[in-house]
């Protein structure tokens, strides 16, 4: 373990081991694979929802809808986050990782669990959502391979608190871990929770699928399975939120205006979060009032206050790092001055503006208890986790590629003038797909829905024409997002394959394991870490006004679309 | 910076900027107000989902589904095939769901109240009433019963917004309410 | 990043609770797992087992 194992980016700094380098990279891929396949189904669904276009047949659309919500909410981002596992324990830490042999075990289980998973879908007969509601059935291997990716991903976790336990024993730093380690943590903890509860319910279901188990229960499903799929979706919050913090620091070199604050807010993340997963059961028979009011609240809102906290935080430090940097005009020069043609900075600062006003507001929206009334089921659910998720954390996951392609991989970005216009031209067209998701929800368009003029009901209804063109108009958007999400593909995978090797050294065929070529890895376990450099505390050194009045902003437009559907809510039919 | 151990060993102590404790303060009361708008809306709004619900069975449900049509069936529409229900003010009103259909249709008055029982007798459903754009879970096996008051009159659609199989696009249902 | 002279840094000033708290993965693994499996699952499974039957 002592041999030379590491190598330090010239760039960035950032020193790379051996092992963990090669699991990073691999399951980074894997990542980039499913965001393509996923991508790919998401436009086909987009082409058939539009109803000018109305592309695939209903069975091969409900497929589509499948593949495209269990690729990408499952395969795409937990593939992808564990790689952040990975560099915020081994390359924040300067640390060999844990026990590298099992951490290619648990590659390989994600690996088999998600094509299995995959090619269930591809059979046909299991198309029955990413949400797979009992007692609708699918096929045996469709549950398996989610077992086999969860037990994958559980290994992933286990390694990074093992390696966070190598690093105390080793010395590798002094102190506390870095903030976007915790965060790592926080995401760490929560995938934990995700996929025990994952696993509490899917193998029953698993063996009732076999025939072994007579029945499970609808109402039990939905409880335990929503810990698995909306607690999954909490682990992209809390590992965006610390890419956040890593790419103010990269770009910026900002440091957080107070580590207790941003801690304290990622321990509310750990204790309240998950509780959200109540959102999906507001309407559910039979739960109790105070159970929907404590648990949709998230506990009083505690991890909406962190949220709000880090959303203050993250540009708060960013505006403090470019004021010292003597970007002090105005309110907003820090902002106007920032690197808006650098994709890593771009890419992370629109993803968290459009995460916060879009996905954050709509999302305490409808899980207001009553409100949810006028919400559940209907287009605006994923017109709300497509902000969260398609923008919030995907978005988020192509900026640090964008950094990880040269400083990871060692190559350089092919197509650099797309890539600076790529986060515009995906979250362009995602606004416009979520707006008018949003808005045809309103309207009360459902989602996973084939067709919404009902041609082959027997009786008739007519949605009101505005939702119907709204549904065009989302497809608008979703077209372009999807020639921003082809776009990325094509930059990461072909920098990965023609881009110019910053190291001639390196070969693509590391990223599946096989040994780097010895000469890029010159350092043994480096020197402990040093802290960050000591600054003046207090208000002076930390002003940051601008983001203060963007805060204000986002209240107000929070507060008003709060009670916008309240108001709408009160105009709905009586019943107690 | 982030990607560093923090600067001092104790960091815990260290004060808070003015500007990072006021927002903590502002974005606090306000999720306390949103937390106490639920119960306020349990006392004070009209729209608020009860939780009286049993749990059933699929031939239980539909036997009772069927002994309502029986009595209180005013017409068939679509060419016979489906019952219109008007059942009084007040009463126990049944609808089933089921692969692919809402049974029966109901006739209601506005402004009266009705206790209304809804299942399903196969997979799960989703009860979305159009344009109104009131929307609730369907369970088999479970009986949600809310008493529903009609403030508009006209026709309603009732559609499926869970997904419930291959012809889950054509599960529509209708509500009529008279004044 | 070359600058030491980090208060504290061979102890002697005691660490406060919150932040040993925040220090301590496994102690934070167990409080993120007892929540939501108590506060949301068992309670929730709890009210969804006890829906009586129908009259």
């Amino acid at each position: 373990m002592a041999g030379n194992s590491f190598r330090q980016c010239p760039t960035s700094g950032l020193y790379f081991h051996r092992s963990a380098e090669s699991l990073m990279k691999a399951h980074a891929v894997m990542a980039v694979v499913f965001f393509l396949i996923g991508g790919i189904f998401g436009l086909l669904v987009m082409l058939t929802r539009m109803p000018s276009v109305h592309l695939l047949s209903a069975e091969t659309f409900y497929m589509a809808l499948s593949i495209h919500g269990t690729d990408i909410l499952i395969f795409w981002i937990i593939f992808f986050e564990v790689a952040v596992l990975y560099f915020a324990s081994s390359t924040l830490l300067r640390v060999r990782p844990a026990m590298p042999g099992l951490g290619w075990l648990g590659f390989l289980l994600m690996l088999v669990g998600s094509c299995t998973t995959t090619f269930s879908f591809f059979r046909g007969n299991s198309s029955v959502m990413f949400t797979s509601y009992v007692p609708m059935p699918a096929e045996p291997i469709f549950y398996l391979g989610l077992i086999l990716f969860a037990v994958g991903a559980l290994v992933g976790c286990f390694l990074f608190l093992a390696t966070l336990v190598v690093a105390k024993r080793e010395k590798t730093y002094q102190g506390s871990i870095p903030l976007v380690t915790f965060g790592a943590l926080t995401a760490c903890i929560i995938a934990v929770v995700t996929i025990v509860m994952g696993a509490i319910i899917l193998i029953p279901t698993f063996l009732w699928s076999l025939g072994l188990i007579p029945n499970v229960d609808p109402l039990v499903y939905r409880t335990i399975w929503w810990g698995l799929g909306h607690s999954s979706q909490q682990i992209n919050v809390s590992a965006q939120v610390s890419i956040w913090y890593a790419v103010a620091a990269i770009v910026f070199g900002a440091k957080p205006m107070s580590e207790k604050v941003s801690r304290t807010a990622f321990l509310l993340y750990i204790l309240f979060l998950q509780l959200a997963s109540a959102h999906h059961l507001l309407v559910d028979p039979g739960l109790s009032t105070s159970w929907k009011v404590f648990n949709t609240s998230y506990a009083m809102y505690l991890a909406v206050l962190a949220s709000m906290v880090h959303g203050l935080t993250v540009p708060g430090s960013i505006e403090v790092a470019q004021r010292k940097k003597g970007f002090t005009n105005g309110l907003f020069e820090w902002l106007r001055k920032a690197p808006w043609d650098n994709p890593v900075f771009s890419g992370m600062f629109l993803a968290m503006i459009i995460f916060g006003f879009i996905g954050g507001i709509t999302g305490v929206v409808m899980g207001t208890e009553q409100i949810n009334l006028i919400i559940h089921n209907t287009i605006f659910v994923p017109g709300h986790f497509h902000a969260t998720v398609a923008v919030g954390t995907t978005l988020t996951f192509m900026a640090i590629t964008y950094f990880l392609i040269p400083v990871l991989f060692r190559r350089e970005l092919i197509l650099p003038q797309l890539a600076k216009w790529q986060p515009y031209i995906f979250a362009g067209g995602m606004v416009l797909l979520i707006l008018f998701m949003l808005g045809a929800g309103t309207l009360g368009v459902p989602r996973r829905h084939w067709d919404v003029s009902f041609s082959d009901a027997v009786l008739k209804f007519k949605f009101a024409g505005t939702a119907i063109t709204m549904l065009g108009m989302a497809g608008v958007g979703g077209i372009l997002a999807a020639i921003g999400g082809g776009a990325y593909c094509l930059i990461a995978v072909g920098s990965l394959v023609f881009g110019k090797r910053l190291d001639e050294n390196a070969s693509l065929f590391s990223s599946f394991g096989f040994p780097m070529s010895a000469p890029a890895y010159k350092v043994s376990q480096p020197d402990q870490l040093a802290m960050s450099p000591i600054e003046s505390h207090g208000s002076g050194s930390h002003a940051a006004p601008g983001t203060f009045a963007l805060a204000l902003v986002f209240l107000v437009t929070f507060v008003v679309y709060f009670f916008i559907n309240a108001k709408y809510l009160s105009s709905l039919w009586h019943m107690s | 910076m982030s990607i560093h151990p923090p600067a001092q060993r104790v960091w815990w102590k260290q004060p808070i900027d003015k500007i990072e404790a006021a927002w903590i303060g502002l974005a606090l009361i306000w999720c306390l107000i949103l937390f106490a708008w639920m119960p306020y809306w349990h006392v004070f709004g009209k729209q608020n989902l009860s939780t009286e619900s049993y749990k059933t069975s699929t031939t239980a449900f539909e036997k009772k589904t069927n002994d309502m049509i029986a009595k209180y069936t005013v017409r068939k529409e679509a060419d016979g095939q489906i019952p219109v229900v008007a059942p009084p003010a007040g009463s126990n009103v049944y609808l089933a769901a089921s692969k692919w259909a809402w049974n029966p249709i109901l006739e209601l008055k506005k402004g009266e109240s009705y206790r209304l029982h809804i299942s399903s007798l196969d997979w799960q459903h989703g009860f979305s009433l159009q344009p109104v754009n009131m929307n609730l879970q369907i369970l088999p096996g479970y009986e949600t019963v809310i008493t529903l008051t009609p403030t508009q009159s006209g026709e309603f659609g009732v559609v499926c917004n869970e997904f419930c199989g291959i012809g889950h696009h054509a599960m529509l249902g209708k509500i009529y309410v008279k004044d | 990043m070359t600058q030491h002279n980090h208060s504290g840094d061979a102890g002697g000033e005691e660490v406060p609770f919150m932040q040993r708290l925040l220090d301590n993965p496994f102690q934070l693994l167990a409080l993120g797992v007892a929540f939501p499996i108590v506060i949301y699952m068992v309670w929730g499974l709890i009210e969804a087992v006890t829906i009586p039957l129908a009259p």
